[in-house]
């Protein structure tokens, strides 16, 4: 009876776990397998997108036969449901060698990306991969910056979009009325993106909760709304283009003499500045995130997380709060800013359509999703969220409900996000472990 | 001792929540290697006495003086690098950290110089928490919470601890460990310790001194022995004996 008890609800948890691990590999064969650019024969050179929906079933029956397989039979664990990626891996919190095997995975993929896509589908094929790999390495960015404020410091900030956009206009405006260069703009809308952070943070630090929501969100809207006009300034609702690109180290992407292809004695090619802006975001994200890695095991850091879980006891132990949480505003806006001037000189073109609340509201649900506070959860519910967007597109007015639907169900199925454990910032002895989230659900004991 | 001048002392303190006065001109001190007591009754104003002194809420009349300095107005975060740490009520740990973190936390403050020093301080005082130290905060039981709330005061090597409560909730056997810790720091390491409590009889017997508050003043005061055999400290706070 017991026995026949427990089997069951493995087989239960296992079939679970094994749907979860589905729906992430759903999520991502999608993108990965789903899709196929191809050069219609015959009209031409036009792209068009081909569906293989063929492959994209095989792919997540696949995951969902072999995971529950393991599931049942091998790992022989109710609680593997309650991991993080349980689509892919087996038993481990975040930290231990599976997670970080994922980790180095996903790090070497993001590096090969380009060239791998390039041999298998030509500079024409691949180019518009490449174009969604840097939104998505921009989401992810501006995902682990806001990151910092929301995960780690604990402060929901629904304007963050505020700070990108600050970051964008910094750039464009500095570009268009001194002619200053992509490279000397970076730091500089980094800086302004911090000192708005900060002039943001001064009025709502003694805001928590909710109040502090409704104060960013109302900032946010603020920013857009002076964008939108101040119409000889920055151009209203028009925007501004003609906003320069980046060149590398001095060298301009373009056709002919003096060019980056001339100078590396290969074929001029659209595709270089393409992979360049990849590699650029894709430093400038991994830039943030080891920004923040080391922070977090430094006092500051710490002193972000323990305000998200006890401002009180903060206080009580020293801990400035006001600086603290001023310095996790400014570092998150500044991130925001870097991205922000990435977007301006990537687009070419910007305007403050693009900073609505729903930008807010993607970079922070690409943060929940994630798992608060987890680095990796970042990278995959970015490459779940846009990669999802750019598939649904031709679906434009079903795709936020199909959105709306995912996110309740990831919020029902992993209530902490799809990465939930937390890796200590610190420990004495070799073994430390993640600690599921799931283990520490109450609040203050 | 009564010739110096003491350590913590406390003047006609009044605090207010809004409208609601909470304490209505409280006089107390703490000397140097003391322990002294708060007792009373619910809602008495024990622990926002406490936090006042701390700097959350501060008072809006009377002063607070520590080390014979004015720190009535001083922001919290500066008081609590004076030298003064606190165990606040509820314990206040940090659930998801752990304990180790949780005592790196306490120690932010002294720097981490002596780090490790205080660390092998804080196991040997409480030896539950060095088997528990990769363990979440929000997972220990309650006394273990309570042993980490304490130890993560001491981390910052404090002159003055305060303890709000710390036997709240707990079995006797641990109410009685953790009062041997408390006595064996003032003794061993001549802590000053200022303990509010509702367990009157124990915190009576390990206090050299103590103050009975009702209603946001201090009604009695004297050493613990003395305040023990009053009729009215039995009557109101030692009902059903000693335990
Ligand atoms: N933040 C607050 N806002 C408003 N009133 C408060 C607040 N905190 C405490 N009070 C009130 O102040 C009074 C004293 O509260 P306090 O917490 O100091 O009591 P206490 O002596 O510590 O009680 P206990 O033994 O139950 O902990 C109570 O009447 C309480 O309701
Ligand atoms: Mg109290």
């Amino acid at each position: 009876m017991m026995q026949a008890r427990q089997r069951d609800s493995l087989f239960v948890a296992s079939v679970k776990d094994s749907l979860g691990g589905a729906l992430v590999a759903f999520a991502l064969a999608c993108v990965m397998v789903g899709l196929k650019v191809d050069v219609a024969s015959g009209r031409g050179a036009e792209l068009f997108l081909e569906h293989r929906w063929l492959a994209v079933a095989i792919a997540v029956a696949l995951v969902f036969v072999v995971r529950l397989g393991m599931n049942m039979f091998f790992w022989k664990r109710e609680d593997a449901p309650s991991l993080g990626l349980s689509g892919f891996l087996p038993k481990g919190g975040l930290g231990d060698g599976s997670t970080n095997l994922l980790k180095y995975g996903m790090l070497v993929l993001a590096v090969a990306l380009p060239f791998a896509l390039m041999y298998y589908l030509g500079s024409r094929g691949s180019r518009q991969y490449i174009d969604l790999a840097i939104l998505v390495l921009t989401y992810v960015m501006l995902g682990w910056g806001l990151n910092i404020v929301v995960g780690l410091a604990g402060l929901l900030d629904l304007g963050y979009v505020a700070f990108y956009a600050v970051g964008a206009y910094s750039y464009a405006l500095l570009a268009h009325y001194f002619g200053f260069s992509f490279w000397i703009c970076l730091p500089l809308a980094g800086i302004l993106a911090a000192f708005w952070g900060i002039i943001l943070g001064f009025p709502v630090l003694r805001l928590r909760g909710d109040y502090l929501a409704i104060v960013t969100l109302a900032f946010g809207e603020i920013i857009r709304v002076v964008l939108l006009n101040w119409y000889e300034f920055t151009g209203g609702p028009d925007g501004l283009s003609g906003i320069p690109r980046p060149s590398f180290f001095g060298l301009e992407f373009t056709r002919g003499e003096g060019g980056f292809a001339d100078f590396f004695g290969l074929k001029y090619n659209s595709i270089h500045r393409i992979i360049f802006l990849y590699y650029l975001i894709f430093i400038m994200a991994m830039f943030t995130n080891f920004v923040t890695m080391r922070l977090r095991r430094m006092p500051i850091g710490r002193a972000w997380e323990a305000l998200r879980e006890d401002e009180i006891a903060c206080r009580a132990l020293g801990i400035n709060t006001t600086n603290t949480k001023l310095t996790a505003f400014a570092l998150g806006a500044m991130f925001g800013g870097f991205a922000g001037s990435f977007f301006a000189t990537r687009q070419g073109f910007i305007s403050p359509e693009s900073f609505t609340f729903l930008e807010s509201a993607i970079i922070l649900a690409i943060v929940v999703l994630g798992g608060l506070g987890s680095q990796v959860g970042v990278v995959i519910a970015s490459i779940v969220m846009i990669g999802g967007f750019e598939m649904f597109r031709e679906f434009e007015e079903y795709r936020m409900l199909v959105f709306g639907i995912i996110m309740v169900v990831i919020m029902v199925w992993k209530p902490r996000g799809l990465v939930s454990s937390r890796t200590p910032s610190v420990a004495l002895s070799k073994n430390a472990k993640g600690i599921s989230a799931d283990l520490v659900q109450e609040g203050h004991g | 001792m009564s010739a110096q001048q003491p350590l913590l002392s406390i003047r006609g303190v009044e605090t207010f929540y809004g409208k609601i006065q909470a304490l209505h001109g409280v006089d107390l001190d703490v000397y140097d290697g003391e322990i002294v007591t708060l007792i009373g009754a619910n809602g008495a104003g024990k622990s926002t006495l406490m936090m006042t002194v701390c700097g959350t809420p501060q008072a809006r009349n009377g002063s607070v003086t520590y080390c014979g300095e004015d720190i009535t107005y001083k922001p919290t975060f500066e008081i609590m690098r004076t030298g003064i740490a606190q165990s606040p009520e509820g314990r206040r740990i940090f659930p998801r950290m752990t304990v180790l973190e949780n005592l790196m936390m306490g120690g932010m403050v002294a720097g981490n110089e002596h780090f490790e020093e205080d660390l092998r301080r804080a196991f040997e005082l409480f030896p539950r928490l060095k088997e528990r130290q990769q363990q979440r905060g929000g997972t220990l039981s309650g006394g273990e919470q309570q042993m980490l709330a304490i130890a993560r005061a001491l981390m910052s090597r404090p002159r003055l601890l305060l303890l709000d409560e710390p036997s709240l909730g707990l079995a006797p056997i641990i109410v009685s460990q953790i009062f041997e810790a408390i006595a064996e720091l003032n003794r061993a390491d001549g802590l000053t310790v200022f303990l509010v409590e509702q367990n009157a009889y124990h915190a009576l017997k390990l206090a050299h001194r103590g103050y009975v508050m009702v209603n946001g003043t201090i009604t009695m005061t004297g050493t613990g022995k003395e305040l023990l055999s009053r009729e009215e400290v039995k009557a109101a706070y030692l009902e059903g004996g000693a335990h």
